[in-house]
């Protein structure tokens, strides 16, 4: 198990390497350091030895992936590209264009997006799962197809009808909760219920369905027909085995999800106007500062990583067949 | 290139046709109402949306030198059809089928006062003398004869194809069977035996309905506004109609760029496996361990910053939208491949170990030859499913990228700049609801009628779901 993590984590080297590879050519195909020098002085009139002067204070000033002009190993370390990601792997982010700290902002910013993200994901996998297991239980009915109908139309309507049309709703027409912003403490409640609310409606349709194909698959299986030939309510075939044993295609999807909540939902965030990881996303997006992209796409992409090998582990916990070597 | 779009298609269609074990899955596929009904609908979309590909420039003058002056403006053959709704636009906001301006204007009365009140609009309802009183009594009168018109043309249609299909089934049974009994049905007999097909009366009342909807819709788009007019002006029911295409180009293209990459690496990962497999899977993990949105924001932005850097590129406005919905479609399917790749390796994977590539491998049948007779033939369900699956997410995914502002060119028409147009009229009051009313129907009914199709598609496919 421990050899195991060992190797999944070594291995993970090489593709946040890649990773940062990635948005660093993405970045610099179309942006040269100087652009990004000109854009952050102001379009119009720099002198060159301004756009110099800032390259050289936010490192800027070295060729971008090899340095012919220097000598050994720091031919490559001695690049932007090297200089600029090899500290990500110590959690040091460095500091936006605007001189701010990335690491703290990232902390800062964190509670607010898992205060929308986790209510949502949990409440979510309840009520989607409950759905999925009462279709289940009345599977082949009219009940049943009328579910199924009610998925397959809630998933062709666009989340931004469900934000839209919620914060109308909800805000403009009963005045409920205030339409956006976020205010730290108790008084988030107010702030954070209308986003889980409408994150919850915005996936009900596709993941019951999803959860209500897996049930189905289960349910043909011959220990569900031993099970009721031992004479167990149907009610209890559902929940006690088939949701057992449907618990490992449901980790497959779900596990995986868990560690890229602190990241945030783009969307709702911007929407809501909450300050949290996915707003801090898209705003250094618009500003193309791309120490913050690269350290939330870092952030991101380490994220997943440590989601699959979570999911591996959750594996063992479930079914007790599984091992890991 | 959407031509080319089009005779792949039929080009499938007719390969398939010679092809028995083939045209069973699609022949389940007929045999279901939702799956033919939803096919109807998603057809009618994509008429729409080719009869706005097809671009020309109108010639406005022949010089004496018999060089033609083209305008400047690109215009597309749905756009000559709906010139009456393009033309007439109005000053600004106006309710669906409303006779009166949104906004209250000074206007000068004949003696001379100025009075500050609802001003007539330009076009819509124009013909009536009092529209507080004649606005309801003539909607429903078009409403009523639209109906009818509808009606009789879906009648009508439904007869002469009918006929058709009549003497098509009878040609064939003459030109195939010299000696064989000729049926003695006539075309009245044969359409009795078709309304017994529970597909073929749904398909029937679905046609009757959409005509009858078309016909009210025509009848009174020609002196009203029927879904309002947007803030410059322009007709609702006309930017609604005009974003289908755009909606239909990001479903498709994208499938398009995927498909090569999901394709040719899945495979080629499954069967070679060794460091080919090390090297894809790389890839592709690197690929998706970065959030998507965050890759396309990303990558959309770059092209942006590009794009302005090089203006002398274009030569119209329109021709650097165009492109930017072309790269927008790359980048969507460059993000996207991995999903289908990752299946399509596995089920290579298993494909490889089966007994009939194995017993080609022992006679000596190329890798190549393997590949393209036996592989890819059989994994060609799974890359179906797939794309009809993906085609309603992809639609869903552009309003939501327009709309963050990473979409399409803000003067491309589609759901999302709709949406994004109209989101903020929400606060005024009374409320101007119609345009994201028209964009999310529009976009339900395609999205609905792509999801439900695949879904018949799927379970026609599906080699799991085991059918009696």
């Amino acid at each position: 198990m421990i050899a195991y993590l060992i190797r999944r984590i070594l291995y993970a080297i090489p593709i946040l390497v890649g990773v940062n590879l990635l948005t660093f050519s993405l970045f610099f195909v179309v942006n040269t350091a100087d652009d990004m020098a000109r854009m952050q002085l102001g379009m119009k009139r720099v002198t060159p030895e301004a756009i110099e002067k800032w390259k050289q204070q936010h490192g800027y000033d070295k060729p971008l992936l090899f340095n012919a002009h220097a000598e050994g190993i720091s031919k490559i370390s001695d690049t932007i590209f090297f200089q600029k990601s090899a500290r990500m792997f110590a959690f040091d982010f460095g500091s936006s264009n605007d001189g701010r700290n990335v690491a703290r902002e990232i902390q800062t910013r964190m509670m607010p997006s898992l205060a929308i993200a986790l209510p949502t994901f949990l409440i979510g996998l309840l009520i989607y799962i409950t759905f999925a297991l009462l279709m289940t239980l009345f599977r082949a009915t009219a009940l049943d197809m009328l579910g199924v109908s009610l998925c397959v139309l809630l998933m062709s309507i666009s989340g931004l009808f469900y934000i839209i049309g919620g914060q109308f709703v909800a805000s403009k027409l009963w005045h409920w909760v205030p339409i956006s912003g976020y205010a730290g403490g108790l008084d988030s409640i107010k702030f954070v219920l209308l986003p889980v609310l409408i994150g919850v409606m915005g996936s009900v349709g596709a993941s019951s369905r999803w959860y209500r194909t897996i049930f189905l698959e289960e349910i043909g299986k011959d220990y569900v027909r031993t099970a009721r030939a031992k004479g167990l309510s149907e009610l209890r075939v559902l929940f006690r085995h088939v949701l057992k044993n449907a618990m490992i295609p449901i980790l497959t999807g779900v596990v995986v999800v868990i560690p890229l909540l602190f990241m945030g939902s783009l969307l709702t965030e911007s929407f809501f106007g909450i300050p949290g990881l996915g707003s801090y996303t898209i705003d250094a997006i618009n500003a193309q500062d791309f120490s913050v992209v690269r350290a939330m796409v870092f952030l991101g992409s380490m994220l997943y990583i440590a989601g699959l090998v979570l999911t591996d582990i959750s594996y063992t916990i479930v079914d007790p067949r599984v091992r890991l070597q | 290139m959407i031509y080319l779009l089009l005779a792949t298609v039929l080009a499938a269609a007719l390969w398939i046709r010679k092809r028995p074990h083939l045209v069973l899955p699609w022949q389940r596929v007929a045999k279901g109402s939702v799956g033919m009904v939803s096919l109807l609908l998603l057809s009618l979309f994509v008429l729409v949306g080719l009869l706005d590909t097809m671009h020309y420039r109108a010639a406005l003058s022949e010089k004496s030198n018999g060089q033609t002056v083209y305008s400047a403006e690109v215009l597309s053959v749905f756009d000559a059809l709906a010139k009456g709704i393009k033309s007439r636009s109005e000053k600004t906001y106006s309710a669906p089928l409303a006779a009166y301006l949104y906004a209250k204007e000074s206007m000068e009365t004949s003696e001379g006062k100025i009075l500050r009140d609802y001003p007539r609009l330009r076009y819509g309802g124009a013909h009536l003398a009092d529209p507080q009183r004649e606005l309801l009594g003539d909607v429903l009168k078009r409403t009523g004869i639209g109906a009818l018109e509808g009606l009789l043309i879906g009648v009508l249609l439904i007869a002469v194809s009918n006929m058709l299909f009549h003497f098509f089934v009878k040609f064939r049974t003459v030109w195939s069977s010299a000696g064989r009994e000729i049926s003695k049905d006539n075309w009245i007999s044969t359409f009795t035996r078709a309304m017994k097909n529970k597909p073929f009366k749904a398909l029937l009342i679905t046609t009757l309905l959409i005509a009858m909807l078309l016909g009210i819709t025509v009848n009174l788009a020609a002196v009203y506004h029927v879904l309002g007019t947007d803030k410059v002006g322009q007709d609702v029911l006309y930017l609604a109609l005009k974003s289908i295409r755009t909606g239909l180009v990001i479903g498709t293209v994208t499938t398009l760029v995927m498909l090569p990459f999901a394709l040719l690496l899945g495979i080629a990962a499954g069967y070679l496996r060794g460091w080919v497999d090390d090297v894809i899977q790389y890839l592709y993990t690197v690929l998706s361990s970065i959030p998507s949105v965050l890759l396309i924001a990303a990558a959309v932005l770059m092209m942006q910053v590009y794009i302005e850097m090089h203006p002398d590129w274009f030569e119209t406005s329109a021709a650097r939208a165009d492109l930017r919905l072309l790269f927008l479609c790359l980048i969507l399917g460059v993000t996207s491949w991995t999903g289908l790749c990752r299946l399509l390796r596995g089920e290579t994977l298993k494909l490889r170990e089966l007994e009939y590539i194995q017993a080609a491998q022992a006679f000596g049948v190329s890798s190549s030859r393997i590949l393209t007779r036996h592989i890819v033939p059989n994994v060609m369900h799974i890359v179906l499913i797939a794309v009809v699956m993906d085609f309603s997410s992809l639609v869903l995914a552009e309003a939501v990228l327009s709309y963050v502002g990473v979409g399409v060119d803000p003067s491309t028409m589609s759901f999302g700049t709709l949406i994004n147009s109209a989101r903020l009229e929400m606060g005024r009051e009374p409320m101007v609801w119609w345009t994201l009313a028209a964009a999310f129907g529009f976009m339900l009914v395609l999205v609905l009628a792509a999801n439900l199709f695949a879904d018949a598609v799927r379970d026609a496919f599906d080699p799991r779901l085991n059918r009696t």
